[in-house]
């Protein structure tokens, strides 16, 4: 049996960057709270011993609130790791503190990470690590994960931790708490503690805290246990006259401010950062929206200026190759259709189209994860989600939909009522991903110019913003207020940035990429047979709707698999790569709109019916399908109009 | 006394309560009157006793406060059950 270290602590202390540095790229890391949802585990060999890392979701305590942070309390209290990393944020360290003493009374091995001690040094907090090791009777590592100091020493000291068995010390709480714990104690078997496989103390505390869970789980069992429980937490909360998980969150508070004192000294600065300077022109109700006008604006030239040179370079090559290859082979050939247009153009296709916005797209979301802009952006914008009738917390989703759907349903998980899960993770699919956005650039600010492109994504905004609108009228319920913390605006590493590019870019080389290059090879045969004539005549109806040429049917049946392919292909249904010679500027922003919202891809479909169980992913599916259709015949009028 | 919600960019002032409504939350039963909210506060680390100072507020939407070295961004329906005496 390997080693098992579990890293955890509250949202964004730096939990995943310690785990990737660990067990090579395989956690995410953003610096926005909760962006890891699920655990992630990895094996690691070190010193010639094998370890297994478990990176879980953040917690701000062990009392759940949503599935996120459930799975992190489940996995904890299942007793399954021999050693409890915890690490907190040192520049938040009298709150962070509170979660440790939770964890030290599940009575496991434990080491503490004092992360981000760059930043309690820049806000003036100096902290006594030996002292605070001390007094709570576990290692306490200071590190810097961002620049890798510290964490070598760091898994040593779990390693030791694990095989000497590192006792936490125990949790004194004021008298009269104690009091009531050992009477309880006195009236309740040990046995259900070991029953559940938990510290016998803890599973008191717990009950006495009336936690859900563990009350259900023992009335379950025990049923003549409970009034006695409830009897104790009524002595309790009629003592100090406010409820029973109230006294004890407030005595755990009063021992950590205590310890806080003790070891840790704050000097802070007196003069304004520019830190400060720019938060407050980045939440600002009108500088803020200004500056992030201007940052999009920025984004999105830079993506397209950059993609659109590297692509026009490459597609002229491409372009000679294609007429080479027919001069060679013989333009009718089955095997010009199946190596040149199917192959070859499958092949390069990827590279010369999809790979020019793709990078420069993934490099700059990266960046802007990175710099914790985008939590201020969420901030921005809860007004907007309120108007949604939507929780603040579901920007999240938005967000990382602009990356890849998939992960924005996953990361539903952290809302906690089922009806926003379903309702966000609808709403999310609709948001351009990646992919989509590659086929917004390749064709509509290619052809109409980057403002047209945001254009797309604006009117993209408000469909989802009336279909939020609507969607509160049908399924009515107050959401609860926004209430987030706003991380540090953090230089990006380019470590970080690049890794994580490079990890959505493999996504793109293993998964898309082969299909592409199959569903063109495909496509060919069908060309060369003849059957493609039969796809776009079942599909005509469709087509003829969307005033769009015949060919295009064969691309919206392969974009199901990957949103990538339905641009690929179209360059090869079409003949072409030069697209805007053969569709009309109406045509173009017609069939943009229609592959932006038609079914979501293969991938999220999967993701959905995981998520929320099939019949709503088939109704996502429905919905989406019609909502195209409308949408892809409102453009058509828009654009006769217009153009 | 008056509800954190009211007070205006720069201003600082101590927690003086929660409003703490009837239990309505089913998942850990927080006192909150919107669910988790409240008993969120204190994971944040905003609690009585504790002196918070409003850095920005968008009009009718959201406050940025910051409490000890953490800012938290809240909706004015939470801000507005948080009760607190201004500091000079
Ligand atoms: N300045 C500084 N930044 C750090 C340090 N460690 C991590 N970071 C940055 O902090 C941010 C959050 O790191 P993550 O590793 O994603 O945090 P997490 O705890 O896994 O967060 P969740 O997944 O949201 O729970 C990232 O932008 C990191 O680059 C550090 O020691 N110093």
């Amino acid at each position: 049996m390997s080693l098992k270290i579990a890293l955890i602590g509250q949202p964004n202390c730096g939990k995943s960057t310690i785990f990737n540095y660990f067990s090579g790229y395989k956690a995410m890391v953003s610096n926005f709270p909760g962006t890891t949802v699920k655990y992630t585990v990895s094996q690691v060999v070190f010193q010639g011993e094998e370890i297994t890392c478990v990176d879980l979701p953040g917690v701000y305590s062990l009392t759940s609130t949503d599935p996120a942070e459930l799975e992190s309390r489940n996995y904890l209290l299942a007793g399954e790791a021999d050693v409890i990393l915890n690490v907190i944020d040192a520049s938040t360290l009298g709150r962070s503190l509170e979660l440790t003493l939770e964890l030290m009374s599940l009575e496991r091995p434990m080491v503490l990470a004092l992360n981000m001690m760059d930043e309690a040094d820049r806000k003036g907090i100096r902290i006594d690590a030996p002292k605070l090791s001390e007094m709570l009777g576990v290692p306490v590592v200071p590190t810097v994960a961002a620049a890798g100091r510290g964490l070598t020493e760091l898994l040593e000291t779990a390693v030791q931790a694990g095989h000497v068995g590192v006792r936490p010390v125990q949790v004194m709480f004021s008298r009269d708490i104690e009091e009531e714990i050992a009477e309880l104690s006195d009236r309740l078997d040990p046995d259900q503690a070991r029953e559940l496989g938990l510290p016998w103390r803890f599973l008191l505390v717990k009950l006495l805290e009336d936690d859900p869970h563990l009350l259900a789980e023992v009335g379950r069992r025990h049923p003549g246990c409970l009034p006695i429980i409830r009897n104790h937490q009524k002595i309790l909360a009629e003592s100090h006259g406010r409820s029973p998980e109230i006294v004890i969150s407030s005595e755990r508070h009063a021992l950590t401010v205590n310890i806080f004192e003790a070891v840790a000294k704050v000097t802070p600065s007196q003069k304004p950062t520019w830190r400060e300077r720019l938060d407050w022109i980045a939440t600002h109700k009108f500088w803020g929206y200004v500056l992030l006008l201007l940052v999009l604006t920025l984004f999105f030239q830079v993506v397209f200026r950059l993609g659109q040179t590297t692509e026009n370079f490459l597609v002229g090559y491409l372009d000679q190759a294609q007429k080479l290859g027919g001069v060679w082979l013989g333009k009718d050939t089955l095997t010009y259709y199946l190596l040149v247009e199917g192959l070859f153009m499958g092949i390069f296709g990827g590279v010369a189209i999809v790979f020019p916005y793709l990078v420069p797209f993934l490099v700059g979301l990266a960046l802007l994860e990175d710099s914790g802009y985008l939590p201020r952006v969420a901030f921005l914008m809860d007004n907007l989600m309120h108007l949604l009738g939507l929780h603040g917390k579901s920007i999240i989703p938005f967000i990382l939909g602009y990356g890849c759907s998939v992960p924005a349903v996953i990361s539903t998980r952290i809302l906690e009522s089922p009806r926003d899960r379903l309702v966000v993770s609808l709403l999310a699919v609709l948001i351009p991903c990646s992919a989509r956005s590659v086929i917004i650039f390749a064709l509509v600010a290619y052809a109409l110019g980057p403002y047209w492109a945001l254009g797309v994504y604006l009117f993209n905004l408000l469909v989802i913003g009336i279909l939020g609108r609507i969607s509160t009228m049908l399924l009515p319920e107050v959401s609860p207020g926004l209430l987030m913390e706003i991380p540090e605006y953090r230089k990006p590493t380019w470590h970080n940035v690049l890794r994580k590019s490079w990890y959505s870019l493999k996504d793109f080389i293993v998964v898309a990429w082969p299909i592409l290059i199959a569903g063109s090879l495909v496509l060919s045969l069908l060309k060369f047979y003849g059957f493609d004539g039969h796809v776009n005549d079942a599909l005509r109806p469709l087509t003829a709707l969307l005033g769009l040429p015949l060919q295009v049917g064969t691309t919206l049946i392969f974009g199901i698999m990957r949103k990538e392919l339905s641009l690929i292909m179209l360059n090869e249904a079409l003949g072409t790569t030069n697209i805007s010679a053969v569709l009309s500027h109406a045509q173009l922003l017609t069939f943009t709109i229609f592959v932006l919202f038609y079914v979501p891809c293969a991938s999220t479909i999967a993701a959905l019916s995981r998520e929320l169980g099939w019949k709503q992913a088939g109704l996502a599916v429905v919905i989406s399908l019609g909502l195209a259709l409308v949408l892809g015949l409102l453009t058509r009028s828009f654009g006769a109009l217009v153009f | 006394m008056l509800p954190l919600g009211l007070l205006a960019p720069g201003e600082r002032a101590e927690v003086v309560e929660l409003m703490l409504e009837k239990p309505s939350c089913q998942h850990c039963r927080c006192p909150g009157a919107s669910p988790h909210s409240l008993c969120r506060l204190g994971d944040l680390g905003l609690r009585v006793g504790k002196t918070v100072e409003v850095l920005n507020a968008s009009g009718a939407g959201a406050l940025l406060v910051k409490v000890d070295e953490a800012r938290i961004a809240m909706n004015r329906g939470v801000a507005m059950k948080i009760k607190v005496r201004r500091k000079a």
